[in-house]
């Protein structure tokens, strides 16, 4: 069995996710992909799903291996933000040619890992495996250990060609990835009671700004955010962290378990989007903290902290609450994250007209259930064209979803949010949901949904 | 006259090159009722799908045969045939598309063998029109995929067919735009003439509001229509990558091609309607004798602010021909061109040298320019490097209107002569005063500055060359 089938293998039985777990033995060898349908699929691959994961650490040379496609048509195309170095947004690959191709990569690869370590000097190189290297057998981790000897600094393979399987599978191998080859190789110059790990956030459009200033208030410490803004070094380093969060769904699941079962680091799931989560998710944090020997009185400061920003979350809703009242929203987006949206949007007075379940468990549809009541649809799957014609009977006042079904909606002109990966707001924290609120606000009551609704004076009222 | 050299490094950064499946894709999507299929892992289709959802803004038919590792070492067949079976019972579509990828292509998947076999398997498919294009991810750039979809559109579809002499047949190249065809179209009827476009991307992806929601393309060229191609008068290749498409459907055809290499620009596009006027026997319309005084006047009033300006160019080959001898027509430098691919008219670029490279050879080279064009991931370099930058070329995704963007015809050069010019207006340089030093004591400047202002004399008339 390759290398790469049994990591696959073992990413996929996960312990420490109960859906993985209650399925039979053999199933669970199969993990949460479903297979795919040809010519009715969607999604991005393993390559995709580990470039999303790893991408956002800001100093690291990141070195897509592959013909042009892989990096050439998708590069510098996300809002991972960064507050210091840029190196992440400069597009590497090895663009190989035919030649490559009949007489194999790894030479190419190997000078152009020098070439990058020359000109940029960064604290590490990531190299990406991607399928037609995968096929024709070129060895990315001799290669990178040949370079890491050779050069003196780390230069790290990410095994997760894109024929691995989807997105998700690709950010659990590259969790897998930090854990064999970065973390706990560097120790970080001080520690304290503390300090947490956040794995799982990307800081998209920024949205780790909009919680940071609750952890300094509180005086905890992000010693590693995986991977959002990250340094290499504070990756490195994470292995002394005195608790984990992990966010954005069960994508490095493999990732907070494997950190406590080898380091002692304990964890939890929470989210950022929305208020009561947010709240929740810091008191997690600060449990943790306690319990690993943070002085007792965080409790107390947290409790005061919540009850200070929720208050002024609140109020700050309240003029927008106001006017969105009732209004009805049709939210069309995967599993755990609509949960928290929610509710945050049903305590400023909106109506979940229907949401989509495409990619939740029986126990998400019945938290849906539980949290939404009996007047939620729930859609299995919502193909575009009877999602079209939902919106033209005007059976929602606005849909949140991603950019997917961006151009549904538009056309069918609805109001719409991107809630995705591509936005460019970010959501948040106490910030990020009267931020929601106020995009809501704003694309509802945009003065051109009247005009454009209006057909031409020459045509025919339909 | 240039010299074509190609980047030597190992490491290609900041790509300008896209890969020639997904130049294919975009092909197929100027047909109507048509799913592009890529052959390749769902990850090929899922970027394709993106970078196309963002730079036109608009939902994109685009699917996958959604291979794996252990599907490719065993043969694609399978997968293809399921594909082509559920998009046919989901879609219903007239055309699929298909387009190989680096993974099948490594493999050596005999995708023309399997077709013969589905066919064979699925008489329902009888009425879908199958095209293939093998299109390796290794090999060209992104104009080269269109290029040879194109080819494969005429070689699948087009048939001799009795001569009708109004109709005439127009291949344009995937460096023009939505706005370019209209306007190409609306120049060509105004003699009488009936275009059929192929592919026709200001059908489908034009912006408009559909009726329904359909999950294949919605407008573009229809397969019908492509039948007729054969009993054109003569067919216009726009563009040095469509002269394969063109040759072809001569070859099956019998119909005459034309090809004009670019059409920004009052000479070229004096020939491009002189052509059509003695086709149709019709003198220009007023219309057009309008636009070209204004055209002739914005060279008269822009001129000043081009002449000596030094400007860097990225983009595939006929885009960087087309903008190019515009901006040397205009008395611009070329000071950088960078390119993706291989192309006959890369030598005969008026300037000193043309890159086959990337973003990092363009920065290179683009330091001291007065303007930088490229598509949108040159916004890193023309902020880091502080010079006013152009997008043009695909994908353009941090900017409305990308399909809408008008560069071709009088009308297109003379609003692009606008948009130039005042970028080179907002920025002229301001004087001070001790922009003028005289030379110190004793310095050999004299020589130094007569060789200096020779070279800067002789570009001038360097760009006088013939408008093809």
């Amino acid at each position: 069995m390759s290398a790469l089938t049994s990591k696959v293998e073992m990413v996929f039985n996960e312990p420490a996710c109960p859906t993985n777990q209650g399925k039979p033995e053999k199933e669970r060898k199969k993990g949460c992909g479903k297979p795919l349908t040809p010519g009715a699929a969607a999604g991005g691959c393993a390559f995709d799903g580990a470039k999303i994961a790893l991408q956002p650490i800001v100093d690291v040379a990141h070195l897509v291996h592959g013909p042009i496609a892989c990096e050439g048509n998708s590069w510098d195309n996300r809002h991972a933000a960064s507050s210091g170095p840029m190196l992440y947004r400069t597009g590497f690959t090895t663009d190989i040619g035919e030649l490559d191709v009949i007489y194999g990569g790894e030479k190419r690869l190997f000078r152009a890992i020098r070439e990058i370590i020359e000109k940029h000097d960064p604290p590490a190189v990531f190299v990406y495996q991607t399928c037609v290297t995968a096929l024709i057998g070129d060895d990315v981790e001799a290669v990178c250990k040949r370079a890491a000897e050779k050069f003196g600094k780390p230069v790290i393979p990410i095994n997760a060609p894109g024929f691995a399987g989807s997105k998700n599978l690709g950010n659990k191998l590259a969790g897998e990835a930090l854990l064999d080859y970065v973390i706990g190789t560097e120790e970080p110059a001080v520690t304290t009671h503390y300090d947490i790990n956040i794995y799982g956030e990307y800081n998209l459009a920024g949205e780790l700004w909009q919680v940071q200033p609750l952890f300094d208030a509180l005086g905890i410490r992000v010693l590693a955010n995986i991977s959002g803004d990250a340094r290499y070094r504070e990756v490195a380093c994470a292995h002394r962290a005195k608790a984990g969060m992990m966010v954005c769904s069960k994508a490095l699941i493999n990732l907070a378990r494997k950190m406590e079962e080898r380091y002692g680091i304990p964890w939890f799931e929470g989210s950022f989007y929305g208020i009561s989560d947010t709240s929740e998710s810091l008191r997690s944090i600060a449990r943790l903290l306690v319990r690993q020997g943070a002085q007792d009185d965080l409790l107390a400061r947290t409790e005061a902290l919540i009850e200070r920003e929720e208050a002024r979350a609140w109020a700050r809703m309240k003029p927008y609450s106001e006017r969105l009242r009732g209004k009805r929203v049709l939210l069309l987006t995967g599993g755990v994250k609509s949960w928290s949206v929610v509710s945050a949007l049903r305590e400023v007075g909106m109506l979940i007209t229907g949401t989509s379940t495409k990619k939740s468990t029986a126990e998400d549809k019945a938290r849906i259930k539980e949290i939404m009541g009996g007047d939620a649809h729930m859609f299995d799957d919502l193909p575009p064209r009877e999602m079209y014609r939902m919106l033209k009977e005007s059976s929602a006042d606005i849909m949140l979803s991603g950019g997917r079904s961006q151009f549904v909606a538009l056309k069918a002109k609805t109001p719409w949010l991107d809630i995705n990966q591509e936005r460019h707001h970010a959501y948040a924290g106490y910030e990020g949901m009267v931020e929601l609120v106020k995009q809501i606000d704003r694309a509802i009551f945009n003065p051109i949904w009247a005009q454009v609704r209006c057909p031409a004076p020459w045509e025919e009222d339909l | 006259m240039a010299i074509v050299t190609t980047s030597k490094k190992s490491c290609a950064v900041n790509p300008l090159k896209m890969s020639q499946p997904v130049g294919a894709a975009l092909a197929f999507l100027g047909l109507d009722k048509c799913m592009p299929l890529m052959h390749g892992s769902q990850g090929c289709t899922a970027f394709g799908l993106v970078l196309f959802v963002r730079h036109f803004r608009e939902t994109i038919p685009l699917q996958t045969t959604a291979m794996n590792e252990v599907t490719t070492i065993l043969g694609g067949m399978d997968n293809l045939e399921q594909a082509i079976v559920n998009i046919y019972n989901r879609a219903g579509p007239d055309v699929i598309g298909i387009c190989s990828t680096g993974l099948t292509e490594t493999k050596g998947d005999d995708v023309d063998g399997f077709l013969r076999l589905i066919r064979q398997k699925h008489p329902e498919l009888k009425d879908t029109a199958l095209l293939y294009v093998s299109t390796p991810d290794y090999q060209g750039a992104f104009q080269d995929g269109w290029s040879q979809a194109v080819t494969a559109l005429v070689e699948t579809l087009c048939e001799p067919a009795p001569r009708t002499v109004w109709q005439v047949n127009v291949l344009p190249g995937s460096h023009l735009t939505v706005a370019d065809i209209e306007e190409v179209r609306e120049i060509i009827e105004s003699f009488g003439l009936y275009p059929i476009i192929a592919p026709d991307l200001s059908g489908s992806l034009d912006g408009h509001i559909p009726e329904t929601f359909l999950p294949t393309t919605l407008g573009g060229a229809k397969v019908a229509q492509i039948k007729q191609m054969g009993g054109s008068a003569v067919t216009i290749a726009l563009g040095e990558q469509m002269r394969p498409a063109a040759e072809a459907l001569e070859a099956r055809t019998g119909v005459p091609y034309r090809l004009f290499d670019r059409l920004t620009g009052l000479q070229a596009n004096d020939g491009f309607l002189a052509f059509l006027s003695e086709l149709s026997a019709t003198p220009v319309a007023s219309k057009y004798r309008r636009q070209r005084s204004q055209l002739v006047d914005a060279m008269l009033d822009g001129h000043f602010f081009f002449g000596g300006k030094k400007v860097a160019l990225g983009a595939e080959p006929d885009l960087l021909w087309q903008t190019g001898v515009w901006l040397a027509e205009m008395g611009c430098e070329i000071a950088a061109a960078v390119t993706t691919t291989h192309s006959p008219l890369l030598e005969k670029l008026p300037c000193a040298e043309v890159v086959i490279g990337d973003l990092e050879d363009f920065e290179d080279r683009a330091s001291g320019c007065d303007l930088m064009i490229t598509h949108s991931h040159g916004r890193q370099a023309a902020q880091r490097l502080g010079i006013p930058f152009v997008k043009m070329g695909l994908p353009l995704f941090d900017c409305l209107g990308a399909a809408h963007r008008l560069s071709v015809g009088y009308r297109g050069t003379r609003d692009l002569i606008f948009e130039v010019g005042n970028l080179f207006i907002a920025n002229l340089p301001e004087h001070h005063v001790d922009s003028w030093p005289l030379p110190h004591k004793g310095d050999s400047d004299f020589l130094c500055a007569e060789a200096h202002e020779r070279s800067y004399a002789s570009r001038g008339t360097s760009c006088n060359r013939d408008a093809g």
